[in-house]
């Protein structure tokens, strides 16, 4: 996954931290979401993790939730993901992780998969229901494809697999910032300081932090403990209230420059 | 409980199961093994529960020589009669047991996803009984086919939480449980309510439901000096076939024949017959056959009966498919309304819609049975919660009184 480690290595050596930016992949139509990952890229997200619609996301709150069903809606399947990847390969160098749950990859074919993806220009792909146990075959796909693979951890994780995860990623590590499913919180969880201790003191590997970050105000605490920031209910709503039109490119637009802000060296 | 031959260390029958989940839930899945695991070794949980299946549940549930059926449908029909259990169905084994075990693990909060509301109401039963607070999770659309079962968890003092989601049915609501069990998951245990799940789940409800099966061979062969033909039962998640199949495996004589609901025919699109027209994918944390898509998506699934509108199965089943140690069939929502309307009329004995698949099934199975065999048949519940459905899918009310013998 060089250009994804190579665009973090350069944002480390400036100081800042990467700003990393979810959309659901046909939301709210296949043509309006290559809209939105184009303009999310210009106006200055660091990685773009585009979601592939599954019927039953059983890690996501109510914004993914629907995002996806409006995604399955306007007929998004594997083939118009990887089609939105080659769209937004036009215009823009932005590493681009695909975020997925297993069975949609599995129907397509593990290594039909690794391979189209990286094709289109993927950049890596990161699997919500697959944790290195099971994920045998799939590391051997994406290797043989040069996909990269990013794995989850979670508050609960022990030692033993903050390790394994660490050494099983290429790129970054996701830490997901609390037990829980994804969409917007009010407050970080107060015990994120510790949690980002205990993995740092494990893997050595760059660290993005997910899960119900949403406003400016919370990307810049989290930047401060964390090499990247995820950002994904909060665009995904924006992209909602937006419906189909060309304003939701605009609106994911200006949300990303406001929390981008808070990824940059004060 | 039995030496689990299956699955392995890592929770595979074959080329199924295993543990597909956010890495949030894995280190509770570790900790439910372990704890469980030791459970099984420990005499004091082992009497206690045998204790609570005995004086509670009320077990050994009866064998049933169920002869005017068996004249019926042209063979020998015994019933397991897990439908005389507490609570009205085989879902108090699986409950209690893994109640037991949450409250080993120091867990104060059960959830649990509910179709027909019957794994619900045994779910809140056993935290009545245990003292420990129960949410249940339950589609919108099965709250209105399964009122009376709301009502009596309400009453044991659990909370049920709609789900809006979907097709408002058994999947959605074990989705929502899972989202609860993610963010929950350090003092929740989630009590599945079939042999489906991640690993460990499908090995505990097995080993819990396997009761039913042990005790069925032992009568069984103690009444007739011999072992069945034929075992059947239905199939939702596959906990009741599969407690009852598991004692049976290794007798290679004994032909084991699960039955899923074809709804308005296979053919429709509108049924939930998982191991007959799926195909293998992963859906709520294990590989195992699944209604979907060419594209991998979930496809809704429809029953008569709330507890098999499931589109996934517990993945021992696949293997078993697999390997043909077990065959499955299905029949259609009407062929299951005679059934139910059947064993009414010819035992006395009103079942479960559930189980009223694998009563539909006995005249397709009469033939293949060898003369002198029997078969033995899993009643997994009792009728009663069904009666709304059914006078109103087979408009009886008045019309019926007096019946049509
Ligand atoms: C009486 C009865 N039988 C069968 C089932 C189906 O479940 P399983 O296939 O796990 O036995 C249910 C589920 O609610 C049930 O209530």
């Amino acid at each position: 996954m060089t250009r994804l480690m190579r665009s973090l290595e350069v944002l480390r050596s400036k100081g800042d931290r990467a700003l990393i930016c979810y959309l659901m992949a046909g939301d709210p139509t296949p043509a309006r979401a290559a809209e939105i990952v184009v303009a999310v890229a210009e106006a200055g997200a660091d990685v773009i993790e585009l979601g592939i619609p599954f019927s039953d996301p059983l890690a996501d709150g109510p914004s993914i939730q629907a995002a996806g069903q409006r995604a399955l809606n306007a007929g998004t399947t594997v083939p118009v993901c990887l089609d939105i990847v080659r769209q937004v390969r036009r215009t823009a160098d932005t590493p681009i992780v695909l975020m997925t749950y297993l069975n949609p990859i599995l129907s397509y074919g593990l290594q039909r998969f690794a391979a189209d993806a990286a094709d289109a220009g993927a950049d890596g792909a990161i699997l919500v229901d697959l944790t290195p146990d099971e994920a045998e075959e799939w590391q051997e796909a994406a290797a043989a494809a040069g996909l990269g693979t990013v794995f989850l951890l979670a508050p609960t994780s022990t030692p033993e697999r903050i390790r394994l995860v660490g050494r099983l990623c290429t790129g970054f590590v996701y830490c997901v910032a609390r037990t829980g499913v994804t969409g917007a919180r009010v407050d970080l969880p107060p015990d994120l300081p510790e949690l980002l201790a205990r993995v740092r003191a494990e893997t050595d590997r760059p660290v993005g932090v997910g899960f119900g970050i949403s406003t400016p105000e919370q990307v810049r605490t989290v930047a401060e403990l964390a090499d990247g920031v995820i950002v994904g209910s909060a665009l995904v709503n924006v992209v909602a209230e937006a419906g189909d039109s060309p304003d939701a490119a605009s609106a994911a637009a200006e949300l990303v420059r406001s929390l981008k802000a808070g990824t940059r060296r004060a | 409980m039995p030496d689990a031959l299956m699955p392995d260390a890592r929770g595979h029958f074959g080329a199924f199961g295993g543990r597909y989940v956010p890495e949030t839930l894995v280190p509770a899945l570790d900790e439910l093994l372990a704890t469980y695991l030791a459970c099984r070794e420990d005499a004091a949980f082992l009497a206690r529960l045998a204790d609570i299946q005995r004086d509670y549940v009320g077990r050994p549930t009866p064998l049933y020589h169920a002869r005017r059926l068996g004249d019926k449908v042209g063979c020998d029909v015994y019933l397991k009669r897990e439908d005389l259990c507490h609570t009205g169905a085989h879902k108090i084994n699986n409950a209690l047991g893994q109640a037991l075990v949450a409250k080993r693990m120091g867990k104060p909060r059960v959830i649990a996803e509910t179709g027909a509301g019957q794994h619900g109401v045994a779910t809140a039963t056993a935290c009545a009984l245990l003292d420990l607070r129960c949410d249940v999770y339950m589609g919108e659309e099965d709250i209105r086919r399964q009122a009376l079962n709301v009502h009596r968890m309400h009453l044991l003092g659990a909370r049920v939480l709609p789900v809006t989601s979907g097709t408002r049915t058994l999947k959605d609501a074990t989705n929502e449980a899972m989202r609860d069990w993610v963010a929950n998951v350090r003092d929740t245990h989630y009590i599945v309510g079939s042999v489906v799940g991640p690993h460990p789940f499908p090995m505990i409800v097995r080993d819990f439901q396997s009761i039913i099966g042990r005790e069925a061979r032992a009568q069984f062969s103690e009444a007739m000096g011999r072992l069945p033909s034929v075992v059947t039962a239905c199939v939702g998640g596959g906990s009741n076939a599969m407690g009852m199949f598991h004692a049976f495996v290794p007798d290679a004589g004994v032909r084991l024949v699960g039955v899923e609901a074809a709804g308005r025919g296979v053919e429709t699109g509108e049924h939930c017959a998982t191991l007959s027209v799926g195909r293998p994918g992963v859906l709520h944390g294990s590989r195992s056959y699944l209604l979907q898509d060419g594209d991998g998506q979930v496809l809704p699934s429809h029953s008569i009966s709330a507890g098999l509108d499931y589109p996934g199965v517990g993945p021992e089943h696949s293997h078993m498919k697999e390997t043909g140690r077990a065959e499955y069939v299905s029949v259609t929502d009407d062929e299951a309304l005679v059934g139910f309307q059947m064993l009414s009329r010819t035992e006395g004995i009103i079942p479960a819609l559930e189980s009223s698949h694998a009563i539909a099934n006995l005249a397709a199975l009469a033939p293949t049975v060898p003369s002198g065999g029997s078969v033995l048949l899993c009643l997994s519940g009792r009728g009663d919660k069904d009666m709304e459905t059914a006078v109103s899918a087979l408009g009886l009310g008045n019309a019926l009184n007096g019946g049509q013998r």
